[in-house]
């Protein structure tokens, strides 16, 4: 039980950091970037990728993990963001246009055999993979019961540390004042003299490292990389938990993938390992039909 | 290459020889009309893979336990798929824009995770074997309902409920201060685009032998798929979904090489493409929209703009 609760809390970290990147883009640009998930899997997948097939120690496969996600962000936002947003285009165009990107990033990884063009991604195909033991610094301890692995534990001050980095910086810097005035009313931060193109880059950087980081973690820990574990485990889980939260709000974001969680872990314990993805989706469906604003929004405006 | 020089030298030996592909552009046609009356109505429903695998599940059980005729399996599990679509509409109609789709990813994947894969009834994780599938026979009854679906919505476009529904897509404040019946024509929308898909699953789950539960069949991938056919084909007319369709499925054969899968790559280009310089889709009026660079020096004259 004990041991459970502890599991809850280490994917709802990781859930909480792959969801505040997402939550983030919404809240800022109130779009849904659905190639989020894809930056996840890339970050775990490009690590795997290095270490393994490509003989580099972990740590500086890890950095360029994280660095590979963040160029993603900017090529998000080039590709896919900036073209719509010149136009005025709708929310789901770039629903759309990330979707593609998603797709193709998925490919590529899926692709990515040796001899092929994208061989410096190779992980193995479409199938599911993990990291040889000792590859990475793994030591385990077990207290009162609990077996603790570091790669697990490490997650949780990770994740906790870079959320509340997050959380100063848009609270109380210039930077952070700047995305929140974007937030608010692009164009009136334009007039302010903000570039506005360049907050937008920041951002979709900043929310692809953490979704970057995040997909390392989680491939580190659940020993599953394969080409569709952004689509598999976080993609629909990361909506249940930025709605959980309040859409947009990043201390929703965190309690949200803390929540989400523990209701797995209690859905699994009651009702067993197939209810388990279900009950999440249920939890998301009854949280916008009754409560849409999240646990801690504020009630949605009527936009007129 | 194959591919698109038999169609054009022998159209008789392709029909023989890809029935299965055009009975599933005629499914895949299906489900793209039912996006389409969501998205000319103004509501983002990703909800259609949840009433398909109603509709599938429904008529491939009765096939089994009361070996009813096909035509009353499909008609049965449509049924069911519209009145589970009305109960369904009701509460998630009132959200709008992205959270309506979340709202609809939520209602599909809770019941293809939470329901269809923990009843014993539905086969759980394994799916169902319909050994009295006819995956050649089936197509004529596709096509039939191809044709019927379409007219059916071009004629309804037309119509008093279309320009009700393109009213509340425009605008839905002013739509209301009309007099129009907002909650009740996307109550419609919903429903019919709900029937739509029970069809549409009713009718595949008969063209194969193997109900499969997976996500590419009733989950989030298939929803993201039928939703790709209505935005690259266009929602402004019922005939921008169903090329959007026959585009995207065919796709595949058209570009198959030996032993590099480049399919989805090439189809996400094709997406973010369309998406960026033909925003109405490719069966709609308009021609290319050209974003201008922030290094491109700006055109001298503006051209006077045509509606």
């Amino acid at each position: 039980m004990a041991q459970q609760l502890l599991n809850a809390i280490f994917i709802g970290s990781i859930y909480a950091l792959f969801a505040v990147g997402y939550t983030l883009v919404f809240g800022i640009l109130d779009i849904l970037n659905l190639a989020h998930s894809a930056v996840f899997m890339l970050g775990a997948a490009l690590t795997y990728s290095l270490v393994v097939n490509h003989g580099q120690s972990f740590w500086v496969a890890c950095v360029l993990g994280v660095a590979a996600a963040a160029i993603m962000g900017l090529v998000i936002e080039h590709v896919c963001l900036r073209p719509l947003r010149r136009r005025r285009a709708p929310p789901i165009a770039a629903l759309i246009s990330t979707i593609g990107l998603a797709l193709i990033i998925v490919a590529a990884v899926e692709q990515g055999l040796p001899g092929t063009f994208f061989a410096w991604l190779w992980v193995d195909g479409a199938n599911s993979v993990s990291f040889p033991p000792g590859v990475v610094p793994n030591p385990t301890w077990y207290v009162a019961g609990l077996t603790l692995e570091a790669s697990k534990v490490a997650i949780i001050p990770i994740s906790i540390l870079l959320m509340l980095v997050l959380g100063y910086v848009m609270r109380y810097t210039q930077v952070g004042r700047g995305l929140r005035a974007v937030a608010e009313n692009p164009r009136a931060a334009q007039l302010m003299g903000l570039d506005v193109d360049r907050m937008i880059s920041l951002t979709l950087v900043i929310s692809s490292a953490l979704g970057g980081l995040a997909g390392i973690l989680f491939g580190v820990s659940m020993t599953d990389i394969s080409p569709y574990i952004g689509r598999d485990y976080v993609e629909v889980r990361g909506l249940a938990v930025i709605v959980l939260g309040g859409m947009g709000s990043i201390p929703g974001a965190v309690a949200g993938g803390y929540l989400l969680g523990l209701i797995e872990v209690i859905a699994l314990l009651v009702l067993g390992s197939n209810a388990r993805a279900g009950v999440a989706f249920a939890a998301l469906f009854l949280m916008l039909v009754l409560r849409p604003q999240g646990l801690f929004g504020v009630p949605l405006r009527g936009k007129v | 290459m194959d591919f698109i020089t038999q169609l054009l030298t022998d159209p008789v030996g392709f029909y023989t020889s890809h029935t299965l592909l055009i009975a599933n552009v005629g499914i895949n046609s299906i489900l793209a009309a039912s996006m389409f009356v969501v998205l000319y109505s103004g509501q983002l429903s990703l909800a259609a893979p949840g009433f398909m695998a109603i509709g599938a599940y429904t008529s491939v059980l009765m096939e089994l336990y009361w070996r009813t005729p096909l035509a009353l399996n499909v008609a049965a599990g449509t049924a069911l798929a519209g009145v589970v679509g009305v109960l369904v509409g009701l509460p998630v109609l009132r959200l709008r824009g992205v959270f309506l789709a979340i709202a609809t990813i939520g209602f599909i994947e809770a019941l293809r995770l939470g329901v269809i894969l923990n009843l014993p009834i539905t086969g759980e994780g394994l799916g169902l074997k319909n050994s009295h599938a006819d995956p050649l026979g089936g197509i004529n009854i596709v096509l039939v309902a191809v044709v019927l679906v379409v007219f059916l919505l071009w004629r309804l476009t037309k119509g008093r409920l279309g320009h009700a529904w393109a009213a509340i897509r425009q605008d839905e404040v002013a739509a209301l201060s009309q007099g129009i019946d907002v909650a009740r024509y996307k109550l419609i929308a919903f429903t019919l685009s709900a029937v739509l898909a029970g069809v549409a699953g009713g009718l595949e789950a008969h063209l194969n032998f193997f109900v499969d539960p997976g996500d590419a069949q009733y989950g989030v991938t298939r929803a993201v798929q039928v939703l790709t056919f209505a935005v690259l084909g266009g929602s402004g007319n019922i005939l921008g979904p169903v090329v959007g369709a026959l585009f995207l499925t065919t796709l595949p054969e058209i570009i198959r090489f030996q032993d590099f899968d480049y399919r989805d790559m090439v189809t996400g280009v094709i997406l973010i493409a369309v998406i960026v310089f033909r925003p109405q889709g490719i069966v709609s009026r308009g021609g290319l929209a050209i974003v201008r660079p922030r290094w491109w020096p700006r055109a001298k004259i503006r051209a006077p703009s045509s509606g």
